[in-house]
């Protein structure tokens, strides 16, 4: 859309006309800044109508005067009214040095320098303190009261992140997650000269969700350009996100088998994974799907022999992997451990704003593939899986359904890939213009949003991977439960550290 | 219980047989990039302006650096000549970071560790890993190496919690300012002697993030490396061939 139509909101009343939005079914899709001149920041809110297959965008300039003194630009925050915008504001603030006035629990989201060096409300950045760690945590005192601090170096082969817990005895009273050390400063690649350069940098800004984001990010360039991809190219994409979203569904359930100690479905589930990300090697010569989407279309096609190929393998992985479910979920030592464990409840998950299966467990029914039919899930309805008790076995339950119905989505299109090329350069971007694009990844929304300036050019562009908005939700999980139960309901989210550090 | 031995006795032995054998690696796999710059043609640099990393370069003839590589098309859909390809050669490991630039001849490939080195890690080597601003799927290609398709441990090779049982570390990532010193204090931990080894372009020259001022390029300069393994992510088959290489496992049949 054209950027002069965005309505714009005065600073003191942005919160208030965005948290109304709410009253009206949106949910909180993205809110973000962008420097527009010197003392002004931009910032924009995109509410997300899901009922209403509907997106309500609008902005408020930021004056670094507005506060009329000496401690940088500000305004009013949303986040009392609608904890869903928490780290979405901590996130202005460290990159702007914009004030979001009367933010309940205001610090670092990254820890990393602003745009400008504007201090962030909490002080100015400093590199010889630069651990993401190294910062006020809530405490909770009491004499038996003990804290855990866990990370960045964690216990196995993944990514970084502190976690530090308050704990009674076994029983975590309160987690909080300190993240950044991730951070690449991958956003500001995305506008590099080189436009593959950028394109990779979208795919590998959460590298195992490189399909999800990239689809997002082509849509969102696509229709900067007032491009349309072809049938064919929005089919294969189609089936590279749901490989995607097969594999790791897969490859999670397996982990969580092995995370109850039940070693022979974490054994067999973490071997299919693999079989899944060879599928996607197949189709684009990469197992993570790298370089298999650019603007315009497909890099790779799909032959008649290959889809053939590839539906007879599934099949077979098919029957391999719903065997290992159906075993995996008739063990009572199994279930016993899921069951109960971190639950979050569906008034929780709205109000902090959660997307995903991790939001479908606790019977939020969201999936952009549905709400928002785009590219192929126009033509083919995958049903929404949803669970109600949102504890562990729910997002466990809502990952083995959405495996099934890929599974079927993948037969059918495999077999029936509609005829058409598969790129064509899209043209020139619309000047002045703002344009986004959405996909449904396996944790849940991507989101891309890209402007253009007054010659047509790509200005810039914000990414934003779905963990923003559920790392909190792991966070509440994990009340009440024990410190033990912390591995297993962090796997049932399996939130990226990556996507969310940028 | 019976469902369980029934699952069992369909999903069979899974473990590849490499290195006795090579799996069998798709049409479209990119294993190593062949160049010839005999068909070059003169002051052509259509691959050098394509290349997303700067990792080809044509002055003083065509070379490729595998250690910003990033495995992407660009270059190949560039070439009027046809003079880069990629071929289906997974072995990509060197020991130092000079011989992964490509020129022309053999990729110079990883060696064994040293005499004195190999006497203590050579026959059980356990490994910390330590992931420090990557995607996360240079960490996810290393991790399925326990996976029972690959059964790492077979060789002796296993990844360990603490670094302080760890006889090195496995770095992937293009080295984050805010993973800087708890990478730094990780390798301390480790007792000596103590290898290093980079994995994925991130680790080895910042990748898709070279430049960026939030990292630093990779862990040069901040760790000494005893083992590259290029790729964006490397497969898991580079991965093990390069630590197979590295403690002289590999028999001389696979190559």
């Amino acid at each position: 859309m054209d950027i002069a139509a965005i309505p714009s909101i005065p600073p003191e009343t942005f919160a208030s006309h965005v948290v109304a939005g709410r009253g009206r079914g949106g949910r909180l899709a993205h809110l973000f800044g962008r420097r527009v001149s010197v003392d002004t920041v931009r910032l924009y809110a995109l509410l997300a109508c899901d009922s209403a297959s509907r997106f309500e965008v609008c902005s408020s300039d930021v004056q670094r005067t507005a506060s009329g003194g000496t401690s940088g630009p500000a305004y009013p925050s949303m986040t009392p009214h609608w904890p869903a915008a928490q780290a979405l504001e901590r996130e202005i603030a460290e990159q702007f040095g914009v004030h979001p006035l009367g933010h309940p629990w205001l610090k670092p989201l990254r820890y990393h320098a602003s745009d400008d060096g504007t201090p962030a409300p909490w002080g100015p950045f400093d590199p010889a303190r630069a651990i993401p760690g190294n910062c006020e945590f809530y405490r909770v005192e009491g004499e038996e009261v003990h804290e855990v601090a866990v990370g960045p170096v964690h216990a196995g082969v993944i990514e970084p992140g502190h976690f530090r817990f308050q704990c009674h005895g076994e029983e975590v009273l309160h987690l909080e997650i300190m993240l950044g050390y991730q951070h690449r400063g991958a956003e500001r690649l995305l506008l590099h000269p080189n436009a593959a350069r950028s394109a990779i940098v979208a795919e590998t800004i959460a590298g195992d969700a490189s399909i999800g984001h990239a689809t997002a990010y082509c849509a969102a360039l696509e229709a900067l350009a007032g491009a349309k991809v072809s049938l064919r190219s929005a089919a294969i994409r189609g089936i590279a996100l749901e490989l995607e979203r097969l594999a790791n569904h897969v490859g999670d359930l397996g982990a969580l088998c092995t995370d109850v100690a039940f070693l022979p479905c974490s054994a067999y589930l973490g071997r299919l994974r693999g079989e899944y990300l060879n599928l996607t090697l197949e189709i684009c010569g990469n197992r993570f799907g790298r370089n298999l989407l650019r603007p315009g279309g497909v890099r790779f096609d799909i032959p008649a022999a290959s889809a053939e190929r590839l539906r007879k393998r599934l099949e077979a992985l098919q029957r391999e992997t719903l065997e290992v479910l159906d075993l995996m979920f008739s063990q009572s030592s199994v279930l016993a451990r899921f069951e109960g464990v971190g639950v979050l409840t569906e008034e929780q998950a709205d109000e902090i704003g959660m997307v995903g299966p991790a939001a479908r467990a606790c019977g939020c029914r969201r999936d952009v593939r549905c709400d928002h039919p785009h590219g192929i899930f126009q033509f083919s309805h995958i049903p929404i899986a949803v669970e109600t008790t949102g504890d562990v076995y729910a997002r466990a339950v809502v990952r083995r359904l959405e495996v099934q119905r890929s599974l079927e989505f993948l037969l059918e299109w495999l077999g029936n890939i509609p005829s058409g090329n598969t790129f064509s350069r899209p043209g020139a971007m619309k000047p002045s213009a703002m344009a986004f694009g959405v996909s449904e990844t396996w944790r849940g929304e991507a989101m891309y949003v890209a402007f253009s300036d007054e010659a047509g050019r790509l200005a810039f562009v914000k990414a934003k991977d779905p963990s923003i908005h559920n790392w909190f939700g792991l966070a509440l999980a994990l009340r009440g439960m024990a410190i033990s139960d912390f591995p297993v309901c962090n796997k049932s989210f399996n939130l990226s550290y990556a996507g969310h550090d940028l | 219980m019976l469902q369980i031995l029934r699952t069992r006795l369909h999903q069979g032995h899974r473990t590849t047989r490499f290195p006795l054998e090579l799996p069998t690696l798709p049409d479209r796999y990119r294993g190593r990039p062949g160049i010839d710059p005999s068909r070059c043609p003169e002051d052509c640099r259509a691959c050098v302006e394509s290349c997303p990393t700067q990792a080809i370069s044509v002055d003083g003839g065509l070379e490729l650096d595998l250690g910003r590589c990033l495995f992407c098309t660009e270059c190949v859909d560039a070439c009027p000549e046809g003079a880069v390809r990629y071929t289906h050669d997974h072995r990509l490991a060197a020991s130092r970071r000079a011989d992964l630039v490509l020129s022309g001849g053999e990729l110079k490939l990883a060696q064994r560790m040293a005499d004195d080195l190999h006497r203590i890690l050579g026959r059980a080597l356990h490994l910390r890993e330590v992931c420090a601003g990557s995607c996360n799927a240079c960490d996810l290609d290393t991790n399925v190496l326990n996976t029972v398709g690959w059964d790492l441990s077979r060789f002796g090779i296993q990844f360990v919690a603490s670094p302080r049982h760890a006889d090195g570390l496995v770095v992937t990532g293009a080295i984050s300012r805010n993973m800087h010193a708890a990478l730094l204090s990780t390798y301390e931990a480790v007792p000596k002697p103590r290898i290093v080894i980079a994995v994925g372009a991130c680790a080895i020259s910042g990748g898709p993030f070279a430049g960026s001022p939030e990292v630093n390029n990779g862990v040069e300069g901040v760790l000494p490396v005893d083992l590259y393994v290029p790729g964006c992510p490397p497969h898991p088959l580079t991965i093990l061939d390069g630590l197979l290489r590295l403690i002289g496992r590999m028999p001389p049949v696979a190559g």
